[in-house]
């Protein structure tokens, strides 16, 4: 466990300098020698009130098997550091310094205490790491998702398509959505710490202070809203804006007081889509809400699929979610929305987004994630809520694809009463 | 703790390990903050300028922060300073308290529900005997409506203290630029604009 935490810990930097790091552990090997005495009053001490931390299983952090955390598009890559343990390189006695022997004679506190030493880090910026960090941050591969849907709803807008009004409002949408998940990992410091699926997040680890990380959603949603509102339109700037307030200022509180956040965090998701329809179109046409609806609906079987594996987390970290107050409101709410898809694929011709091809193409994944969702609802474990989350990931993406595919091709005015029939494509 | 002073540093292996130097190397105490010294163990380097962020605590899984504390320190940057640890040493008691109270009343759960089972800690294995998520989600949805009170005051609390703590870091670094740009200098120097 102890060499887990420690692999954990250190930097890939310091594996790949390890003759560096091999000199200073000789030296500090040194250093304990001359200063014995001193070391083990001290670090003996600490080490000892450790040690009785970790031999009273009462005050042990964790009773039970650690579980494994779901993987998520949410996730930060860094997670997967955590799975790659590396081992520290085993130290080689240097000839000549009685390494040996201090081995033998150094005590479990010296080594204990020099092991923890190499895990402390200077809170420096190391401005080679910043677009990482800042990746990290702004949880990038969830802002590409929330780009995408929105791309997707100026893709969807029966408008001709303006290459320049797209780039601006893609570009305004990535910068704001940075500001909000900067702004959001800014609030949970210290719950980040304590969960799994988080403990690796920028602030968590120090590699940036908290003004910087305010400082760099102030760099980006400035601009970013800018950027909606005066290139694209007014409408769009001011859902940017809402959808920023929204996701830091209610969600990401409400996480802690009640389950209604669940509710903002759909609205927040289904945003983006409305964006990309009004920065298109410049209005909010019954299309755009429909668009939204999806977003909405869906997320209700992926976030509740996702959160039933993390109960553990949520509870000792504080958060209210369904999967721990109301279990089965959580597997409910989930059948229910995924069901919903169903009806609102079937809403799409009615409205004149899509074709009625669309309903019939969405059936079997719409059928699919239902069954899924259905399975989950009846049996409510562990592996059928995985199975929900999982094909949540690529439903949505197929989804908005074949909606793509189906939209309602419109006929221009001056075009309709000469060739009914042969209708021009919108784009 | 003592050990005496030493003698220049070459700064840039001083980033990689905080005590690489030379025998009887001094860190003097009186620089970084006694107490939490106590509680982490660990000293760096006296040369070293910068605050130093430590591992999760096992207990609290919080990381410390040794706060390097300049000569010549401005009445703002104490305050700063003293602020940023108070709310670690807060924080760490609350989460500490918390992953305590957690595990320990899991494991009154886990050892109540398999007693009124019949069934004994250990299998024969002698593996310890787990319940399954469902019979687990009843005690996780108890343990947050019972602390439901005590994590919104902590919330409260928190979100106040970390934006004044980010207000305050602010004006210490525009009040240092400022001096900087003035050509005013503290002393040993701080670096220019922000330090992280």
């Amino acid at each position: 466990m102890l060499a887990g935490l420690l692999g954990v810990s250190v930097q890939q930097r310091l594996i790949a300098n390890a003759s560096r790091s091999h000199m200073s552990v000789r030296s500090l090997i040194q250093l304990c020698r001359k200063n014995q005495t001193e070391w083990i009053t001290f670090q003996h001490f600490c080490f000892l009130k450790r040690q009785y931390v970790k031999s009273s299983s009462g005050l042990c952090q964790r009773a039970g098997p650690k579980q494994e955390p779901v993987a998520s598009v949410l996730d930060d890559p860094d997670d997967s550091v955590v799975s790659q343990v590396q081992q520290i390189p085993a130290l080689k006695p240097e000839p000549g310094t009685a390494v040996p022997s201090c081995d033998q004679a150094e005590p479990e506190a010296a080594r204990a205490a020099r092991l923890e030493a190499r895990q402390w880090k200077e809170l420096k910026v190391e401005y080679s790491d910043l677009p990482g960090i800042y990746a990290r941050l702004s949880k990038i591969k969830l802002t590409a998702l929330v780009v995408t849907t929105a791309a997707a709803g100026f893709a969807m807008a029966p408008v001709p398509f303006d290459p320049v009004t797209f780039l601006m409002a893609s570009v305004g949408t990535c910068l704001s959505s940075c500001t909000a998940n900067s702004i959001n990992q800014y609030f949970e410091v210290p719950f980040d710490s304590n969960m799994n699926r988080t403990k690796n997040r920028p602030l968590v680890r120090g590699q940036i202070s908290p003004l910087h990380a305010v400082s760099f959603a102030l760099a980006c949603g400035i601009p970013g809203v800018t950027l909606l509102t005066l290139g694209v339109n007014p409408l769009t700037g001011f859902l940017g804006a809402l959808n920023i307030f929204l996701y830091t200022c209610c969600y990401t509180p409400l996480k802690r007081l009640s389950i209604a956040n669940t509710w903002v965090g759909a609205v927040v998701g289904a945003i983006p889509p409305v964006m990309g329809w009004t920065a298109a179109t410049g209005s909010l046409d019954p299309g755009a809400l429909l668009l939204g609806a999806f977003l909405f609906s869906w997320q209700f079987p992926h976030f509740n699929a996702l959160s039933w594996n993390l109960r553990e987390d949520y509870s000792r970290g504080g958060y209210r979610m369904m999967s721990v107050t109301h279990p089965s409101l959580c597997k409910r709410v989930a059948l229910r929305h995924s069901v919903g898809l169903i009806g609102l694929s079937a809403l799409g011709p009615v409205l004149d987004v899509t074709t009625w091809t669309f309903p019939l193409v969405s059936l079997p994944i719409n059928l699919y994630i239902s069954y899924l969702a259905f399975r989950f609802y009846h049996n409510g474990d562990r592996q059928n809520a995985r199975k929900l989350f999982f094909c949540s990931l690529w439903h949505l993406p197929m989804l908005l694809l074949l909606a793509l595919t189906c939209k309602k091709r419109h006929v221009p005015q001056d075009e309709a009463a000469v060739a009914p029939s042969t209708p021009s494509l919108a784009l | 703790l003592v050990h005496s002073k030493d003698s220049k540093k070459d700064s840039k292996t001083a980033t990689r390990s905080p005590t690489k130097h030379h025998t009887g190397e001094t860190i003097p105490l009186i620089r970084r903050d006694p107490s939490h010294c106590q509680r982490t163990g660990f000293s760096p380097a006296a040369a070293s300028k910068c605050d130093w962020i430590g591992p999760p605590d096992r207990l609290s899984n919080l990381r410390p922060i040794i706060y390097h504390i300049p000569e010549n320190e401005t009445p703002l940057e104490r305050t700063l300073r003293h602020l940023r640890q108070d709310t670690e040493d807060w924080s760490h008691e609350f989460w500490t308290n918390q992953n305590f109270t957690f595990s320990k009343e899991k494991e009154e759960h886990v050892r109540s529900q398999l007693s009124s089972k019949g069934l004994s800690e250990r299998d024969d294995d002698g593996r310890k005997r787990t319940l399954s998520s469902e019979e687990m989600a009843v005690f996780y949805k108890h343990f947050l409506d019972k602390n439901m009170t005590r994590h919104a005051s902590y919330n409260r609390e928190w979100y106040g203290r970390n934006f004044t703590i980010t207000l305050l870091m602010a004006r210490v670094a525009l009040h240092n630029t400022w001096r900087t740009l003035t050509g005013q200098t503290r002393g040993t120097g701080r670096e220019k604009g922000k330090s992280t």
